[in-house]
């Protein structure tokens, strides 16, 4: 759908005529549009609660222990302890803090990560927003984020989140453009924005993926995507050993777990944007019956132990490594692949 | 447009700005200005220009004011608040401005619309803003587009050039 349609309130564009029948049709799609997103948003803390008790599985398995195991059979519900303990903990607040500022910056962190996930589709025909420039939409909403980080570093009026802060924008700017220009090729291929129609392009090609022609692609976003949601190897804005806890160090108890949950949103997000750009969306090698979004979360589980799996494995970069490897070969080498997928395309159809 | 849509947006446009350029602090400023940028990308979606929407997000919320942020980050906040509000020179840009607007008043009755181009919303809505805007600019725009693309990487030259003047 348009998004200009959207706004007008009408699937059938600006010639729909508006009268009784248009206000119960507009009426009718706002309650669809309701529904879909407590369903998705429901889904979605789900899967941030235990993406939680996940990473601290596998990356203590990892490391040759056991991780949590006293909560519940195998720690199965210490994510429902913590939340507990972070709801009743005390919201300590600076003396010197920016309060609307520092009362504001968590929420826009994941208001930012949030909204992203309403243009992903989850299987064929069932998305929130369904416009024609969702991919902008998403890199629009990811350069939002920073501002959450930013604003959190500022307003504490402490030297490690002030730290913090300055870290994450200059990383945050620097590999969004790595990351645009790494979805161009995925553009080019597509021939549209639309996150729904690039799934459906990618059947046309081997194993239903853009992975394969868009090798390089794909490699400059997975690395850029780590960045923008400041994991290691790139979680330098919170480096403990020299920054406390960096951006969120004056942050405590529900303000503090929102950035938590922001973080974990951001990451299934990148995760899911991965998977429709350059792994196929909910298509996969074999139908699966009666569970239409079945190969979506299979590969989003896959994505997210990638994250962990990284995380227990790499350490993290220098400042300085990580500018140079933004700027001097991810950017260079996303510019590259946008050349090579135009000269193949022209070469294809001449 | 719905109307009452319309009239918010272009009522909270202008009181945002407004209070953008009287608040003392500078980094609250940006800040309004950030919710400014939306609501103005919430008019060009009104409008059926819905790429500029994307962009005006991307460039201008997302890439400029961040640096905007950087420059501010920088100064004393303590000492730029403790001033006065608006510097010396005020009574001359507001009289400015008021003569600016007197004349667009005064000159809004004799405007002439030209003749209609081939992209009308209809046209638009049913190929997609995005779709037009890039086929028009690579095809009958090129060569001021180009133009513009010298114009930026001469300046990016310039800026590294500057900046990275002192011997290594």
């Amino acid at each position: 759908m348009n998004l200009f349609d959207l706004w007008m309130g009408t699937s059938q564009g600006i010639q729909g005529a508006p009268g009784a029948a248009g206000a119960a049709g507009v009426a009718l799609q706002l309650a669809i549009i309701i529904i879909k997103v407590a369903v998705i948003v429901g889904v979605l803390m789900v899967h941030v609660t235990w993406a939680t008790y996940f990473e601290r599985k596998a990356i203590g398995h990892m490391q040759v222990r056991l991780g949590p195991m006293r909560v519940g059979p195998h720690g199965f519900l210490q994510p429902i302890a913590d939340f507990i303990k972070l709801f009743f903990k005390e919201d300590v607040i600076p003396a010197s803090a920016d309060k609307p500022v520092f009362f504001i910056a968590p929420v826009i962190s994941i208001f930012a990560t949030m909204s992203a996930i309403a243009v992903i589709p989850i299987f064929n025909g069932f998305v929130i927003a369904d416009i024609n420039i969702g991919l902008l939409y998403i890199l629009a909403m990811s350069s939002l984020s920073a501002y959450g980080v930013i604003m959190a570093g500022w307003a504490s009026n402490s030297k490690y989140s002030f730290l913090g802060g300055l870290r994450s924008s200059a990383q945050v700017i620097s590999y969004e453009v790595a990351m645009g220009l790494s979805l161009v090729g995925v553009m080019m291929m597509a021939g549209s924005l639309n996150l729904a129609e690039i799934v459906k392009a990618q059947q046309k090609y081997p194993l239903g993926i853009f992975a394969i022609p868009q090798i390089l692609g794909f490699f400059v976003f997975m690395v850029s995507a780590f960045a923008e949601t400041n994991r290691t190897p790139f979680d330098l804005p919170e480096a403990e050993s020299e920054l406390v806890a960096g951006y969120f160090t004056e942050y405590s108890g529900m303000r503090f777990a929102l950035f938590y949950v922001a973080e974990y949103i951001g990451m299934i997000g990148m995760s899911l944007v991965a998977i429709t750009c350059f792994l196929g969306g909910w298509t996969g090698p074999f139908h699966i019956p009666y569970v239409p979004f079945a190969w979506l979360l299979i590969k989003l589980y896959l994505m997210i132990f990638l994250f962990y799996w990284v995380r227990a494995t790499v350490p993290r970069y220098r400042y300085d490594q990580l500018m140079k490897l933004g700027w001097k070969f991810l950017i260079p080498l996303a510019l590259f692949n946008i050349v090579l997928t135009g000269a193949v395309k022209l070469l294809v159809k001449a | 447009m719905n109307p009452i849509v319309f009239g918010y947006l272009a009522a909270a446009i202008l009181l945002l700005s407004l209070l953008a350029v009287t608040n003392k602090n500078p980094v609250h400023a940006i800040l309004l200005v950030i919710v400014m940028f939306f609501h103005m990308a919430v008019m060009y979606i009104g409008l059926g220009a819905e790429f500029l929407a994307a962009v005006q997000v991307i460039v201008y919320a997302g890439a400029i004011l961040v640096l905007f942020l950087f420059v501010v980050f920088v100064l004393n906040i303590r000492e730029e608040t403790g001033g006065e509000r608006f510097s010396s020179v005020w009574p001359f840009g507001l009289s400015i401005a008021t003569g600016l607007l007197l004349l667009a008043v005064i000159l809004s009755g004799k405007v002439r619309l030209g003749a209609m181009g081939p992209y009308t919303p209809q046209v638009i809505s049913a190929e997609t803003h995005t779709k037009i805007l890039g086929r028009v600019l690579y095809t009958d725009y090129i060569l001021p587009f180009e133009i513009a693309s010298l114009i930026l990487l001469v300046a990016v030259v310039g800026a590294i050039t500057l900046a990275g003047r002192e011997d290594r």
